[in-house]
């Protein structure tokens, strides 16, 4: 198949947000100090201007066809969907977006390419980017190795211990790794130190925002080069079986894996689009991520949006297994479909995730990374609520390699205890 | 009690420039915050700028953000807060500008936010994450109650852009120095000059410069370059900060009669 090429206009009509004000009804925006500001208009016109520019495009799907490994497979899980089916041997039918076979391991890379493509183009050398589970870091690094362009990455001092090897990743490729140890060393606060970067060195730097997060134009932006993940899955399903898929089905931290799945499906209504969040210990325990289930109406990183925080509007420090969900905001988008009611948001724990992420192992013979594991751990809640043989497409966001110590360590340490 | 645009022109008309030092609010602790808003008025402060603790200030560099850490380490709640200023404000010559950070007044909610500011008697509100196309629900409700809210330019804003927040700015219009976060620097970048000039072409309103001022001399330059006012904050905040809350008062007095002089 063919790759499809970035198109904002049509996008934008296809979702209708956000605004000309970033606005995705009321969330988004753009809260920011003001020596960001211009710099967000230089973006926003960048983008407009390149995603209107046959050779912007033609490098791009160059790229993701010969560099990142694009169009990636939508391949029939056969045995989780015969672990799910009921005595009758009817029941869903499983589908993995395999984004975990992306160079580098994560879709994360759809975004980070096509950005530097962008940083290169408005004349910007010096890349900064912000990460959590390693996957958007290593995957900025390598497409900074690849352009030859300076690169450092923030990251909490907590993510770096359970995500060794991405930060032994990134160093390979020649990235400068900023230890973050401001509030618990996650990705919250690697986010804040970026934007302080940014807002120091915004004349010479791009930063390449990892999620459908943050100050407009990046939610859009970031949706928008991720977007290709549900438009290659809107070929394949029609190509397989004819017809659009009935469930899609992802996790959500930021939320740049589930609205790239969802974004060509919004309009279509036949479509269910579930995001999975990270439930932690449990929502009620307070050691949680589960920002839509539980958050209010905030302001973080420069976007308004669901978010958790105490009774003061002071942001809470969130918890999850999972690096890249361990994050107390989301995506503004992901609010605004949360409350017209598109979309549905559910959560689940560790230790289903962790279950899921054995089970995925065991099945099919694909370890999926403990976000991606997420998604996968909420067939155990839904399946049984289905009727007929619906065909659920789940987003296999990125590949487990970097989690195995953390659920090596995790499975020690509850055998110790018991 | 004197509104800010009132502060200003009073010292305009005798040709001086304002000396603003901020502290945050609760570093130590609320009763020291009180006792320091006394001495900096006492010591030459034309205007004091407080900082509401917040989780993630993301303009503040690593003096104000430490600061934060702790004031909220201690508890320190804007309820908290808002009682101290009620028993100090009045004891004040100096009018009070609150800082803080746009998420604790939408928590609030913006209408009850600024009733309580406006019942305190605080005159003031700096919000370093709301740039001009996000501020029109905070300045039409804030002028009703005569609280003027300060709007930043920052050294990449283009001329319009001055101008248009020149246009909507209250009370004064805050000159970010550097592109950068909130801190100590060893000396000031010379376009803040030009900066200056430029702004004069297009707004009679005052103008406050701000973030990276943390010596005498900082002030002078400044003062020289025609601003009407110089902000110090990272700098009152570490002398506050280091050694005991008495040594911390002494100094901050000190350091701020320093500065009164040096832009005397």
């Amino acid at each position: 198949m063919t790759l499809t090429p970035i198109n904002p206009q049509q996008t934008n009509e296809a979702t209708q947000v956000p605004d000309a004000l970033g606005r995705f009804g009321r969330f988004g925006g753009k809260y920011v100090p003001e020596t960001l500001m211009p710099a967000l208009s230089e973006l926003e016109a960048a983008f407009q201007k390149y995603c209107a520019d046959a050779d912007f495009q033609n490098e791009l799907q160059q790229l993701l066809k010969d560099y990142v490994g694009r169009p990636t497979p939508l391949y029939f899980a056969e045995r989780l969907t015969a672990h799910y089916a009921r005595p009758d041997g009817s029941g869903v039918q499983i589908y993995l977006k395999r984004e975990d076979l992306n160079h580098t391991g994560a879709h994360k890379i759809n975004n980070a390419l096509a950005q530097v493509l962008l940083a290169k183009r408005m004349g910007k050398q010096r890349i900064i980017a912000e990460t959590g589970a390693g996957q958007h870091g290593v995957a900025t690094a390598t497409v900074c190795a690849r352009f030859g362009l300076n690169c450092i990455i923030y990251m909490g001092v907590h993510d770096m211990e359970r995500q060794a090897l991405n930060v032994f990743r990134m160093r390979l490729m020649g990235a400068e790794v900023r230890p973050v140890s401001a509030g618990t060393g996650t990705l919250k606060d690697a986010t804040s130190e970026a934007i302080r970067d940014w807002v120091t060195n915004v004349e010479t730097t791009h930063y390449i925002l990892g999620s459908v997060a943050g100050p407009h134009p990046y939610p859009m932006l970031v949706r928008d080069f991720q977007a290709i993940i549900g438009q290659e899955t809107r070929a394949q399903a029609v190509e397989k079986w004819g017809v659009l898929p009935d469930i899609l089905l992802a996790c959500v931290g930021g939320g740049s894996n589930a609205m790239g799945l969802f974004a060509d499906f919004v309009k279509e209504p036949s479509v269910r689009l579930i995001g999975i969040e990270a439930a932690g210990e449990g929502v009620d325990t307070g050691k949680h991520a589960a920002t839509l289930t539980k958050g209010q109406v905030g302001v973080l990183h420069g976007a308004m949006s669901y978010l958790l925080q105490d009774e003061e509007g002071q942001v809470i420090e969130p918890h999850s297994i999972s690096a890249g969900l361990d994050y107390p905001g989301v995506g503004p988008e992901h609010s605004y479909l949360k409350d017209s009611g598109r979309a549905e948001y559910y959560s689940v724990t560790d230790e289903e995730a962790l279950e899921a992420f054995g089970r995925l192992s065991r099945l099919e013979g694909i370890i999926p990374a403990l976000e991606t594991a997420h998604a996968i751990a909420f067939l155990d809640k839904l399946c049984p609520q289905l009727s007929g043989n619906p065909r659920i497409v789940i987003n296999c966001s990125g590949r487990g390699d970097k989690d195995v110590q953390t659920v090596a360590k995790f499975l020690n340490s509850s055998e110790s205890s018991q | 009690m004197t509104s800010i645009s009132d502060r200003f022109q009073s010292l305009r008309s005798q040709s001086q420039c304002a000396l603003v030092p901020f502290i945050t609010a609760g570093d130590p602790d609320l009763q020291t915050t009180a006792e320091a808003l006394k001495v900096l008025d006492r010591n030459g402060a034309d205007i004091i700028e407080l900082g509401v603790p917040y989780s993630d200030p993301l303009a503040d560099g690593p003096v104000i953000q430490a600061a934060a850490t702790r004031a909220l380490q201690k508890g320190t709640k804007l309820d908290d807060v808002l009682k101290m200023l009620t028993n100090v404000i009045p004891e004040l010559t100096a009018p009070i500008v609150l800082f803080t950070y746009y998420n604790q007044i939408i928590h609030r909610g913006i209408e009850n936010f600024l009733q309580q500011l406006s019942q305190v008697g605080v005159k003031g509100l700096v919000v370093p994450d709301l740039p001009l196309e996000e501020a029109e629900s905070l300045l039409k409700p804030a002028s009703e109650l005569g609280i003027e809210v300060v709007l930043l330019v920052a050294p990449t804003s283009s001329p319009e852009r001055i101008k248009a927040i020149a246009q909507k700015s209250q009370g004064f219009i805050y000159l970010v120095s550097v592109t950068g976060v909130t801190g100590m620097r060893s000396g000031l970048e010379s376009r803040v000059a030009d900066l200056l000039q430029q702004m004069r072409q297009t707004t009679d309103k005052p103008i406050g410069v701000g973030f990276g001022i943390s010596a005498p001399e900082h002030a002078k330059q400044v003062k020289d370059w025609g601003a009407d006012a110089a902000i110090v904050g990272s700098a009152f905040v570490k002398r506050l900060a280091d050694g005991t809350p008495a040594a911390g008062l002494t100094a901050i007095g000190e350091f701020c009669q320093n500065l009164k002089q040096a832009i005397a």
